[in-house]
């Protein structure tokens, strides 16, 4: 297996750097030596039939499950081998495609466990909640970048689909990553919402290097700068909008080799 | 309002028991449900706010029992083995905490009791050290800055000054940031770990937590006794402790307690009018199961605000047809 990274943009460093990534369940393969580097800074969009095997690579990535070969590296640091809340503590951050949140609690709850994730005072147990200030502005400053300070108080139970997405986007922007997977964010919304959370993905600041995995093109296209094609667990084709829409073999891919 | 005046008068009950009843009999059964309370209210830190079902918590009422017993016997003063029980069952929750979250759910279930079957097996057999059945007396109850405990109303308010700070504690503990982390994990480990949580580290530190304070019950237990068995650490004992938590609703910071309240009523006031006050238990565990499946306390919070919505209806019914009147 190759371990030479194929480096891309000359001059930019690589905010995550994937090589060789492989995954096996049982006999199936579900990554097969990917090799892709993402910039700092960069926006990249990784399409691909279903099955391809995109969520698969943003679970690799995470540690949700574990790799059998290669190497995922955040800025140089490798990431397999950690545990999860490790590399969310080095810069990591992702929404889910099906939606994981306290469905129970407020939205600012939500992004207040959000931001205890990396906050030391996770583990006291004596000093109440609710009395750290910083905390809850820091959420709800949060929830007011996605346009939900309005509603922080409401149970996540009684909010529409639309304006779950945005507090999954807030609850990862909070963290402050440097590099956020975002799992199909437009999924299941309206044609309006799909506008708010595009124009809300845009506004996200260049610090933060963005990774998506998303079906709807017309606002998916508009973000990315790069764009990888996978298929059966591969890279088939990666390069900019115009090159990847150009090459024939995305064509195959969509219509059937 | 009627909440605040509600815990007022508990409190004030709490308080006054001894004076108004002034047998000791019922003063004892008081003190033994308040015992039993701190008891499922430590397990109800792994269960209701962890979402840990454990079976193997009488673990921790032997070996701090015992640890204090034993301690005290080989010539520690009883200062010294309070510490060292509680230092001991605390330690054992650690040590068990790491074997047992090796796995969940149904697995840390089993691993749970299959450790609080060791605990006991060593106490039903090392005869040399437990004495086996027969269990080990304690000499007599400490009296701390001199106060003696001997007898029954000064011990229940040893009892209550102890509850009190260690309920205290849970509810600093509910309200807390690593509360609702440990609540976090409990519905989503996943998402927990994805935004930076430690899960691992979180439970453990819940099952030590929960170690501890049934550490401190289980002194509470052997100075009320005076004595400790291996019954202390059977399979029952947890058992029913996690019924005590079930019942009461595990959601509830109450719960626990309404649920100990309870089961110690009908096992030591029931039991002498009833034979078979075991199936008694059963059948309420039963219905309260069918009619309130999150426990007396989120099913009787539910009821009254029902009620207090139909009155509101009512009256503002009547209020309708009394302006329809007069017009």
């Amino acid at each position: 297996m190759s371990v030479s990274a194929p480096v891309k943009n000359l001059g930019a460093s690589p905010a995550l750097e994937i090589c060789g990534l492989a995954k096996r369940f049982g006999g199936l393969p579900a990554t097969k030596d990917v090799s892709l580097a993402v910039m700092a800074g960069e926006r990249r969009l990784i399409i691909g039939p279903n099955g391809a095997g995109k969520t698969t690579l943003f679970n690799l990535v995470t540690g949700d499950i574990k790799a059998d070969a290669g190497s995922v590296k955040l800025f140089g640091r490798e990431l397999l081998g950690l545990p999860t809340q490790r590399r969310v503590q080095l810069g990591l951050a992702r929404t889910y495609q099906i939606l994981t949140l306290f469905a129970g609690e407020s939205l600012i709850h939500n992004v207040v466990l959000s931001l205890l994730g990396r906050h030391r005072a996770r583990l006291d147990p004596w000093r109440p909640l609710a009395s750290r200030r910083q905390l809850y502005d820091a959420a709800l400053a949060a929830l007011e970048g996605v346009g939900l300070a309005g509603s922080s108080g409401r149970r996540v139970a009684e909010t529409s689909y639309g304006e779950r997405r945005r507090l999954e986007l807030a609850m990862a922007l909070a963290q402050r990553p440097r590099v956020l997977l975002l799992d199909e964010p437009l999924a299941g919304l309206s044609q309006e919402e799909r506008r708010t959370v595009g124009d809300l993905m845009q506004k996200i600041a260049r610090e933060i290097t963005i990774v998506m995995i998303e079906h709807d093109m017309d606002t998916a296209l508009g973000l990315a700068e790069r764009i990888t094609v996978l298929h059966h667990g591969e890279v088939v084709v990666e390069g900019t909008r115009a090159e990847v829409v150009a090459d024939p073999r995305t064509k195959e891919v969509y219509l059937g080799d | 309002m009627t909440r605040r005046i509600f815990i007022a008068t508990l409190v004030a009950a709490m308080l006054l028991l001894p004076v108004v009843i002034r047998n000791d009999y019922y003063v004892n059964l008081a003190t033994q449900i308040l015992i039993a309370a701190l008891l499922a209210q430590s397990l109800n830190v792994l269960l209701g706010q962890g979402g840990m079902v454990s079976l193997g918590h009488a673990a921790y009422l032997g070996i701090a029992g015992y640890g204090c017993v034993l301690l005290t016997l080989s010539s520690f003063n009883q200062l010294t083995s309070a510490v060292g029980a509680v230092l001991l069952g605390t330690t054992a929750a650690a040590l068990f905490g790491v074997l047992a979250l090796r796995a969940s759910g149904l697995g840390f279930l089993m691993i749970t009791l299959a450790l609080g079957q060791i605990v006991w097996g060593v106490a039903y057999r090392w005869n040399d050290l437990t004495g086996g059945d027969n269990g080990i007396r304690y000499p007599a109850r400490p009296s701390p800055f001199g106060i003696d405990l001997a007898g029954a109303g000064r011990f229940y308010y040893f009892t209550l000054v102890i509850w009190a700070l260690a309920t205290y504690a849970i509810f600093r503990l509910s309200r807390s940031a690593f509360g609702a982390s440990l609540r976090g994990t409990r519905d989503q480990p996943r998402r927990m770990r994805m935004l930076g949580h430690n899960v691992w580290l979180i439970r453990w530190f819940a099952f030590v937590l929960s170690g501890f304070w049934a550490s401190i019950a289980s002194l509470l237990d052997v100075y009320y006794n005076l004595f400790i068995s291996p019954h202390a650490l059977s399979l029952q004992q947890s058992a029913e402790m996690l019924l005590m938590a079930i019942l009461g609703g595990a959601n509830t910071l109450a719960g626990p307690v309404v649920g100990a309240a309870l089961i110690t009523l009908v096992k030591n006031v029931v039991s002498t009018y009833v034979d078979r006050w075991n199936s008694l238990l059963g059948v309420l565990f039963v219905g309260v199961v069918v009619f309130m499946p999150h426990g007396l306390v989120p099913g009787a919070t539910a009821l009254m605000e029902r009620l207090r919505r139909s009155a509101v209806r009512a009256k503002f019914l009547s209020g309708a047809d009394a302006a329809g009147a007069t017009k």
